[in-house]
C-alpha cells in the first residue's frame, strides 16, 4: 500500500513532505521509546508513536522510515515538522488512539512481521 | 508528469545564474569579417554570399560606424542595384553590446529584438572587438556547463577515492563533532553529519548506517547524562574508529548498565522518548568492537570500531523483543 493510500483510508492529517506520499508501506512498527524504535523499526515503515518533539524525525531518517504518523490528535511541534520537511519524512496526524489505528493498519495488510 | 521532469519549474535555472556569471566577450566571435565603408554593393554582394554570413560590421579606423546586412541588400537588388558605396545603404544607428556586459544582457537584446547578430565593442576604446550571435551564445553556455560538470565530476571522484590520491603508508581521516549536554534540540546531529560525510566518503551505507546508529545511541547518552562532549571518527580504508568521551557522571555498575532495559534516566528523559535502557545494546549489536571505561564523578570514555569490508554487507540491527 502506498503512503497516498493510506492517508485517504484512515483519513490522516499530512503535516509535511505531502510530495512524499508515493512512496510504498513495506510494514508497521508502534512504540514512543526511540530507542527501541531504533533498534526494531525497519526501512519501508510506518511508525505510529505519541511522540511530537523533533528527535523522531532524525530517528526515523536514520532508520529510513516510510512516514511517522502521530495518534490521539496530538500535533508534531513547529521544528519538528520544519526538520521532517527537510529530511522528506512524511508526517501524518491520526485522531485515533494508537489501539484502534494499529487494528486499522493490520486489517488494511499492513504487517509487523516480514 | 514526464513532461514536467524535462523542464522542472525552477524560477532561477542554472542556465539563467550563467547568464549573469558570463561575459559578452566570452561568447562573441573576436575573428569576425568586416568591411569598410568605401566598399562597392556589388563587392558586398560577393563577401555576403562567399561567407554565407547575414551581416557585416562597417568598420572605419578600428570604430563601429554602422552595420550592412542580407536585408538592405535585398532593398538595393530590388531597387534597381545601381552600383554605389556600402556606406549610403547601411544602418547607421545600430544596437550593440558593450564586451563586459553580462551574457544576460545579449540574451534578453536577442528577444527584445529579434536580430540574429549584435557588433561587441570594446568600453574603454570604443573600437568593434567582435560580433555576438545566438550561436555563439548557446556555445558558450555549453562550454561552461561542460566545465562546471567536469569539476563536479573531479570533486565527486576525489571525495570518494581520498585514500587512493594520498601519499602515505597510512591514511585516515578524522571527524570530530562536539556535544552540548541538556540540549534535545540538536541531539543527533553528530550523527547525522556522520553519516552525511560517510555517505559522501562512498563508505558502504550499511557500514554507514550502522555507525550512524551507534553514534546517534552514544550521543544520546552524552546528551541525558552529560554536560557535555567529543565525538570523534577516524576513518581509514579499513575500518572506523569512534571514541566518545564526556565528562558526565559516570556509569558506576557498566555490566549492569549494558543490560537491555536497564536505565538510571530521570522521568522527564523517558517521557521524551529517551532513556530506555536499550542505548549500549543498540550501540553492541551496531558495532564490530566496542570498549567502555568509565569513572564516576570524571566522565566515561567509549571507544568502537567498525570494519569496511568490501563486499556488501548485510548487518541488521535485531531488536531484545
Amino acid at each position: 500500500m502506498k503512503l497516498r493510500e493510506l492517508v485517504k483510508k484512515f483519513n490522516l492529517e499530512v503535516k509535511c513532505a505531502a510530495d512524499r506520499l508515493d512512496r510504498k508501506i513495506e510494514g508497521g512498527y508502534v512504540s514512543d521509546l526511540l530507542s527501541d524504535v531504533i533498534a526494531n523499526g525497519r526501512a519501508g515503515d510506518a511508525w505510529v508513536t505519541l511522540q511530537v518533539h523533533q528527535n523522531i524525525v532524525g530517528v526515523a531518517s536514520l532508520k529510513d522510515l516510510a512516514a511517522i504518523i502521530i495518534i490521539n490528535g496530538r500535533q508534531p511541534e513547529e521544528n519538528t515538522i520544519e526538520k521532517a520537511e527537510n529530511e522528506g519524512i512524511p508526517i501524518m496526524v491520526s485522531k485515533m488512539s494508537a489501539f484502534e489505528l494499529v487494528a486499522g493498519l493490520c486489517s488494511a495488510g499492513i504487517s509487523g512481521t516480514r | 508528469m514526464w513532461g514536467s521532469e524535462v523542464t522542472p519549474n525552477v524560477k532561477a535555472p542554472k542556465i539563467r545564474e550563467l547568464g549573469y556569471e558570463l561575459k559578452v566577450r566570452e561568447a562573441m566571435d573576436k575573428n569576425m569579417i568586416t568591411i569598410g565603408p568605401d566598399i562597392s554593393m556589388n563587392r558586398l554582394r560577393g563577401t555576403l554570399r562567399s561567407n554565407r554570413i547575414s551581416g557585416i560590421p562597417v568598420t572605419e579606423d578600428g570604430k563601429l560606424i554602422g552595420v550592412i546586412c542580407v536585408e538592405d541588400l535585398v532593398n538595393w537588388l530590388m531597387a534597381g542595384a545601381r552600383d554605389c558605396l556600402v556606406e549610403e545603404k547601411m544602418s547607421k544607428d545600430v544596437a550593440t553590446l558593450f564586451d563586459d556586459e553580462p551574457l544576460i544582457h545579449a540574451i534578453n537584446k536577442f528577444e527584445q529584438y529579434g536580430y540574429f547578430h549584435f557588433p561587441v565593442l570594446d568600453r574603454s576604446s570604443g573600437d568593434l572587438a567582435g560580433i555576438i550571435t545566438r550561436e555563439g551564445i548557446i556555445r558558450s553556455l555549453l562550454k561552461r556547463l561542460e566545465i562546471d560538470y567536469r569539476e563536479e565530476e573531479i570533486r565527486h571522484y576525489r571525495a570518494s577515492h581520498v585514500f587512493e590520491d594520498m601519499f602515505a603508508d597510512k591514511t585516515s581521516l578524522t571527524f570530530q563533532y562536539c556535544v552540548v549536554g541538556q540540549d534535545f534540540n540538536r541531539a543527533g546531529e553528530s550523527a547525522s553529519a556522520l553519516k552525511k560525510t560517510l555517505k559522501r566518503l562512498e563508505i558502504h551505507p550499511e557500514i554507514a548506517r550502522r555507525v550512524a546508529i551507534a553514534v546517534y545511541e552514544a550521543e544520546m547518552n552524552v546528551v541525558i547524562f552529560a554536560r557535555g562532549g567529543e565525538i570523534t571518527a577516524e576513518v581509514d580504508p579499513n575500518q572506523i574508529r569512534i571514541k566518545v568521551e564526556d565528562s558526565g557522571p559516570g556509569i558506576p555498575d557498566i555490566e549492569k548498565a549494558m543490560r537491555p532495559g536497564y536505565s538510571t534516566a530521570p522521568d522527564w528523559v523517558r517521557e521524551l522518548g529517551f532513556g530506555a535502557g536499550m542505548g549500549l545494546d543498540n550501540i553492541k549489536k551496531c558495532v564490530d568492537e566496542m570498549n567502555i571505561t568509565s569513572t564516576v564523578g570524571k566522565g566515561t570514555h567509549l571507544e568502537m570500531s567498525v570494519a569496511i569490508k568490501k563486499e556488501s554487507v548485510s548487518y541488521e540491527v535485531k531488536g531484545t523483543g
